[in-house]
Formats: structure tokens, C-alpha cells, sequence
């Protein structure tokens, strides 16, 4: 009723409006969409609440690479947000533009915040510091690949659910059974690229490329054609030739199959937690990712997928002292233990992996914690660090199309990962003249 | 015979023309000559640097193995969607002209495709054929028929060639309709009297006195095939198995804007421009003669 509304409340009201006006505005452009946007929402909206200097407002720009298409048309344009979100294969881009973008730890200094980056995990860090330490990005979402099992197909095929699946060896004589006992999906995959090339090579200690897998300098060249890596991709060549291993594309179209139950095994990023655990009607499991027994020096560690947030240039000093505080807020072991629950992202620091195992949220969700062991039992090696390629995106393109050729029984595993490699470099020298 | 208007003086005319070139300079004449331009360097992405590389970038691609790889596959697929879009039309059209009830109702639904954007046909083709819950999937199944053009190249071109002639029926179909009922009836009837069966009248008197429509919708479909299919191809094989589907446009475009490679997306576009120029001066050139007006 309109006469019930007062005066003075109305004036009250536009009191407790007007402070608005007088905050610091932060942009911040991100790619999620759904019940992760959600999310984003509400992280955004509890540090509005927390404070009254800054308001941050989260914009969606579409998926990954539209964000950063966006993030670069609006930077040419003069109009770029305060922060960006930028996924992992970004990263050589977004490095490589000096004069784009303001370092996190440079931002942390000049805006005077209490800032530890030891307090990050350091595989996840890793991925996102210069190679003496630096942190150039702030991590967010991180994720890393593990094995997913659907223990009534095992069962169905007369399988031990509990067998032990820590080797592809192993994983072998499984599909072998499941084959015999007429699966028509033994086996699927999400992300082809990042989990049975990335992941494989960090995983067994061998580079993907040279310069530590492109860290120490624009000269990298690809190296994923080494004996492990073929050893691999042609096993798993063999395996779809067989109707062991289903294809399903290039992007997660595999987690589909999984999910309705049809795939006995299925490797996908820690992150297809929420999903799986929504949709399968079946007994399901995490397993760490498997490796190749007799390899030297595995099972290493594995690296991570996800995105990063960038702090664009050209702000004022109130705008980075704003976003500063912002992404402090971000990482937060409250936040952070929530974010990691929510969705199945890595806690990115370790006191958030406390938290969260304080409050048993391990105890109660058994398998939830394998991809955080996985990434952190060991230290991560030059191998294992990470991967820092320009036009990483593209090159992923090409692996694809590779990898395509071998299941499609074309080309064997060794001549395919040669021309990947070829043309991958191409690439790479490309960059290196764009970037000089 | 042709009619020829005369205008007095240059300002008048030159004012009736104004907002159509206004509009070629601008949305025509500015970026092709952006992208011109462009082609000569290697830029950063975010516009921070620049290098001038000459001929450079034409250089790089054209030592490319797979980008010419990528012209017959534009060269396969474009005379694919043509014949096949051109061809069901001209069918459809000629059985609907010699419908005397309900040609109204046929008519309309026909042309209803035209009103799908590529993208969202691309969608709908894409659900139908799904290797795992598409219903023709599934039918051919049945059949004994393992569909899967996730791996296999002919099946993807098939899938993305049929998905792009769709809409493109109705387009055809709409032009190849006028174009015969244009046709005098006198003509036809005297053919008829003369002993002329269906496919004789069709062969030496329809089909020539169609020629100006098929010539013009030819000139149309290829340019449509070489520009605007790209919606299809992305949602439906994103230019895979392998490089099956990756036409000149789809890799401006993954160049451009997955790659940020853009000194290469540049000298694509003009690559293509010059192609397209080509063709269309071949078709006005040699196929034009043979068109009675």
C-alpha cells in the first residue's frame, strides 16, 4: 500500500542508497554460467555486504574464450574491466601482454595488502607464478583430472568394484574384461588433450615441451612425441580400434555417456563432481588418474585446468586497492572451503583443504579429496609444474585433430603426435614473433 | 530492349545513390581495407605491438599443407550445398506448380525453414544425428547403419552439408517457383500440341527460359555456402573429425578469435575476398552467356 510507505522512511531509504555512489566500482568479467554463476554471485555479494569502500559488480561474458575475446576487444577499446577471468591455456597470452595487465603480487604491494603467496597450494600456484616465484595471476577455479568408475557396470560384468585401477596395466585387463562380458562403453573421456597428453607427461615426470614446458621462455618447442606419450596414445589407439575406449568429442560430450550409466570408466576433471552426483543413478567413485607402471619417476603429480583471475592496467590506485581486497577476500579459507565443496574445485589454499577437512566434509563425501592428494603428495618438478605455451588454445586444436586421426584408426600414435608436434610449433613460432 | 531514364544534371542522382554507397564504404570498403592493411603485420592481441611482415603472413599460409587442404575441402563442400539446395528446390518447385489444390499450403511450409538461423539448424541437425540419443542415430541403428561423424570424415561433411542446404531450400525454392509460373503458358501448351512429352518441354523450353533464376541463384548459394554456413559448422563438428570441415571461413575464424592470431585472420579474409571476386567474375564472365533474359 502506498500510504503505508512514510516520508521519512522514504528518506531513510535514499540515505542508505546514496553511499553507493560514493564507492569504488570494480568490474569483474567472468565465464560461468548456471549453478557456478550462481555462485559467483553470492561470493560477490558477501563481499559487497563485508564492507562499504568498494562495490564489486561480476558481469558474464560468455564461455572461456569469448571472456577473453571480450577482456581484449575491451582493452583495445580503452573500456577493460578491473578484473578478468582467464582460463588456464590463456595464460601465455595474457603473460606475453606486459602493459595489459598489473601482476598480482605487484598489485598486492603497491596496495599495501597482507598477502602470502605461500598460502596456496603450490601445484595450483605453480601454474600461474614467473619462474623465480612470482605470482602473476590470482588462481580461482582449479580442477585436475581423475578417474571416475561406475561400480554397478563393473559389478554387471563380474568384476571386483573394489579392483585396484592405479595402473593402466591394470585399467587394460579390466576393459578386457568388460569387452568380454559385452560393454558397449568400457571406457570414455572427457578433454582428450589436457588428461592423455598434459596430465600424462606432467604425471609421469617427461616434458610436453621444452624450456620447462615453455616457463623459462618463448623459444619452447612441443616434446609430447617421446616414447611415454606414444606408448600411450597408441594403447588407448588400440582400445578404441577394439570398442574399448568410446570417443565421444573433444569438449566433456563424454560425461553424458557416463552419466547415464552407459560407460564402466570415464576420465574427467575433478570438477564433474556437482554434475555426476546430480544426474547418476548408479554406484559411482573417484579413483586417482591411472599411470603406467614401470614408467621412472610416476606417478608424479598432475596439473591443473581452470582459470585464473587478471588484474587489467589502466585503473585508478583506489580502483587496485578495491580489487586488492577483492581477491584477498577470494582466497580466504572460508570461501575458499565453500567454493571447493560447492563445486569440486580444488581448495587453491592449504588452509582451505583444512577447513574443509575439519568440518568432514572428506569423511562424509569419500573420494572428494583424491584429486587434492593426487596434485599435492609430491612437489612439482619442471615437468610438473604447469604448461606456459602461447596460442595454447589453437595448439589443442591441432592435438585434437591428431588424436582424431589415431582412434579413427588413420594414422598410428607415433606418426600422429609427430605432426601434432610439427604443426604445434608453428604455432609457437608465431606467437614468439607476435610477442617479440 | 532496354528502358533508360534520363536525369537531368549530377546532384540529383548522385542524392539517390548517396545512402547506398554511404553504406558499401562503411560496412563494405572500411574493413576490407582494414583487413587489407592488417594482413601486412603480425599485431599482439591486445594491440600493444606491431610487426610489419610484408607479404609475410600470405607467405605462411599459403607454405601451409593444410590450409590448402582447406580450399578443396570449401571447394567440395560449397558445390555440394549449392547442388543439393538448388537441385531439391528446382524438384520441389516444378511438382509445386503443377499443383491446382492446396498449392498454398505446400508453399508455406516449405518456405518455413528459411525462418532458422544456421546456427539453430545446425543445432537441431546436430540433435537428430547425436551418436548417442539421436532418433535417425538411433533408426539407423536398426538398420544395422553405425552412425558416428565424431570420427568419421564422410559422415560429418554429409551431416553439415545437409544441415546447411536446409534452409537454404526454401530460398531456392521460393525463386525457382516464381520463375516458372513467369513462364508464358502459350509456350508450354504449343510444345504440348507438338507431341513434346514432360521431360522434353522441361529440358529444351522451362529450363532455358528459367536460366536468368538459376544463374542468379547460383551466384547466391556460393557465396552463401563460402560465408554463412559457418554458424553450422561450428555447432555441429567445430571443423573436425580431424580437419574434415575446416572451410576458409571457419579458419579465419578459429584463427582470429580462438587463436588470436589475427595478422593470419586477416590475410585469410583477404584470401577469401579474392576468391570469392574470382568466382564471381568467372560466373558473369562464361556462365552468363549461356542465360537467355
Amino acid at each position: 500500500m502506498k500510504a503505508g510507505i512514510s516520508p521519512i522512511a522514504f528518506l531513510c531509504a535514499l540515505a542508505a542508497a546514496t553511499p553507493v555512489a560514493a564507492q569504488t566500482e570494480i568490474e569483474f568479467w567472468h565465464a560461468f554460467t548456471g549453478r557456478l554463476g550462481e555462485l559467483v554471485a553470492e561470493q560477490v555479494d558477501s563481499f559487497n555486504a563485508s564492507q562499504s569502500d568498494y562495490v564489486v559488480t561480476a558481469t558474464h561474458k560468455g564461455n572461456y574464450s569469448e571472456t577473453l575475446n571480450a577482456g581484449i576487444a575491451a582493452f583495445r577499446a580503452g573500456e577493460q574491466p578491473d578484473i578478468l577471468m582467464v582460463f588456464e591455456v590463456g595464460t601465455a597470452t595474457m603473460m606475453a601482454a606486459q602493459g595489459a595487465i598489473v601482476p598480482v603480487y605487484q598489485l598486492m604491494q603497491d596496495a599495501g595488502a597482507d598477502f602470502d603467496p605461500d598460502a596456496f597450494i603450490g601445484s595450483v600456484k605453480g601454474y600461474y607464478t614467473t619462474t623465480d616465484g612470482q605470482m602473476l595471476s590470482m588462481p580461482f577455479n582449479s580442477s585436475t583430472p581423475v578417474l571416475w568408475v561406475n561400480r554397478d557396470a563393473l559389478s554387471a560384468a563380474g568384476i571386483d568394484p573394489d579392483t585396484d585401477l592405479s595402473t593402466w596395466q591394470q585399467v587394460g585387463a579390466v576393459l578386457d574384461q568388460l569387452k568380454e562380458a559385452g560393454s558397449d562403453c568400457p571406457m570414455t573421456t572427457a578433454w582428450q588433450s589436457w588428461i592423455h597428453l598434459e596430465n600424462l607427461s606432467a604425471y609421469h615426470d617427461v616434458p610436453f615441451a621444452t624450456q620447462d614446458n615453455g616457463f623459462a621462455g618463448l623459444d619452447t618447442e612441443l616434446a609430447f612425441n617421446g616414447p611415454v606419450q606414444v606408448q600411450h596414445i597408441q594403447a588407448m589407439g588400440d582400445w578404441a580400434r577394439d570398442g574399448k575406449f568410446i570417443y565421444a568429442g573433444r569438449r566433456n560430450e563424454g560425461g553424458a555417456n557416463f552419466r547415464a550409466g552407459e560407460c564402466a570408466l570415464f576420465t574427467e576433471s575433478s570438477a564433474g563432481y556437482a554434475g555426476i552426483k546430480s544426474e547418476a543413478q548408479f554406484d559411482f567413485e573417484v579413483r586417482p588418474l591411472p599411470y603406467w607402471e614401470g614408467v621412472e619417476g610416476a606417478p608424479r603429480n598432475t596439473i591443473i585446468g581452470g582459470a585464473s583471475l587478471w588484474v587489467m592496467a589502466g585503473q585508478t590506485d583506489e580502483e587496485y586497492k578495491g580489487v586488492a581486497a577483492f581477491l584477498n577476500f577470494l582466497s580466504s579459507p572460508e570461501i575458499q572451503a565453500k567454493w571447493h565443496q560447492d563445486t569440486g574445485y580444488l581448495p587453491i589454499t592449504k588452509a582451505a583443504g583444512d577447513l574443509t577437512r575439519e568440518q568432514g566434509f572428506y569423511d562424509a563425501n569419500p573420494g572428494t579429496d583424491i584429486a587434492v592428494t593426487q596434485m599435492t603428495a609430491k612437489e612439482p618438478t619442471a615437468n610438473s609444474k604447469g604448461l606456459r605455451l602461447g596460442s595454447f588454445d589453437q595448439i589443442r586444436g591441432i592435438i585434437d585433430e591428431e588424436l582424431e586421426a589415431v582412434w579413427a584408426g588413420d594414422k598410428d600414435a607415433q606418426t600422429a603426435l609427430n605432426t601434432a608436434v610439427e604443426r604445434g610449433n608453428q604455432l609457437l613460432r608465431r606467437f614468439e614473433q607476435a610477442n617479440r | 530492349m532496354e528502358k533508360r531514364v534520363l536525369f537531368k544534371g549530377i546532384w540529383l542522382p548522385l542524392l539517390l545513390i548517396l545512402p547506398q554507397i554511404v553504406i558499401t564504404a562503411v560496412f563494405f570498403f572500411y574493413p576490407a581495407g582494414q583487413a587489407i592493411w592488417q594482413s601486412l603485420f603480425i599485431p599482439d592481441p591486445f594491440g600493444l605491438s606491431s610487426r610489419f611482415v610484408g607479404l609475410g603472413n600470405f607467405d605462411y599460409l599459403l607454405s601451409d599443407p593444410y590450409y590448402r587442404a582447406s580450399f578443396v575441402t570449401t571447394a567440395i563442400f560449397s558445390t555440394l550445398v549449392t547442388l543439393v539446395s538448388m537441385g531439391v528446390a528446382l524438384y520441389l518447385a516444378v511438382l509445386a506448380d503443377r499443383l491446382i489444390k492446396g498449392s498454398g499450403t505446400y508453399r508455406t511450409l516449405l518456405i518455413w525453414p528459411y525462418a532458422v538461423a544456421p546456427a539453430v539448424a545446425g543445432v537441431l541437425w546436430l540433435f537428430m544425428f547425436n551418436t548417442r540419443v539421436g532418433v535417425v542415430t538411433w533408426y539407423l541403428g536398426l538398420l544395422g547403419y553405425d552412425w558416428n561423424h565424431v570420427l568419421n570424415e564422410g559422415e560429418a561433411m554429409g551431416l553439415v552439408v545437409v544441415a546447411s542446404a536446409w534452409g537454404r531450400i526454401s530460398y531456392n525454392f521460393l525463386f525457382f517457383l516464381a520463375g516458372l509460373q513467369a513462364i508464358p503458358k502459350s509456350v508450354i501448351e504449343a510444345a504440348a500440341i507438338d507431341g513434346a512429352r514432360f521431360w522434353t518441354r522441361f529440358r529444351t523450353i522451362v529450363f532455358p527460359l528459367l536460366s536468368p533464376t538459376t544463374f542468379f541463384l547460383l551466384v547466391v548459394n556460393i557465396v552463401y555456402a563460402f560465408f554463412e554456413t559457418f554458424g553450422v559448422i561450428h555447432t555441429i563438428t567445430s571443423g573436425g573429425p580431424q580437419q574434415a570441415t575446416t572451410i576458409l571461413v571457419y579458419k579465419v575464424y578459429s584463427d582470429g578469435f580462438v587463436g588470436q592470431d589475427l595478422g593470419s585472420s586477416a590475410a585469410q579474409s583477404v584470401i577469401l575476398l579474392v576468391v570469392v571476386s574470382i568466382l564471381t567474375i568467372i560466373q558473369f564472365k562464361y556462365i552468363e552467356r549461356r542465360v537467355h533474359y
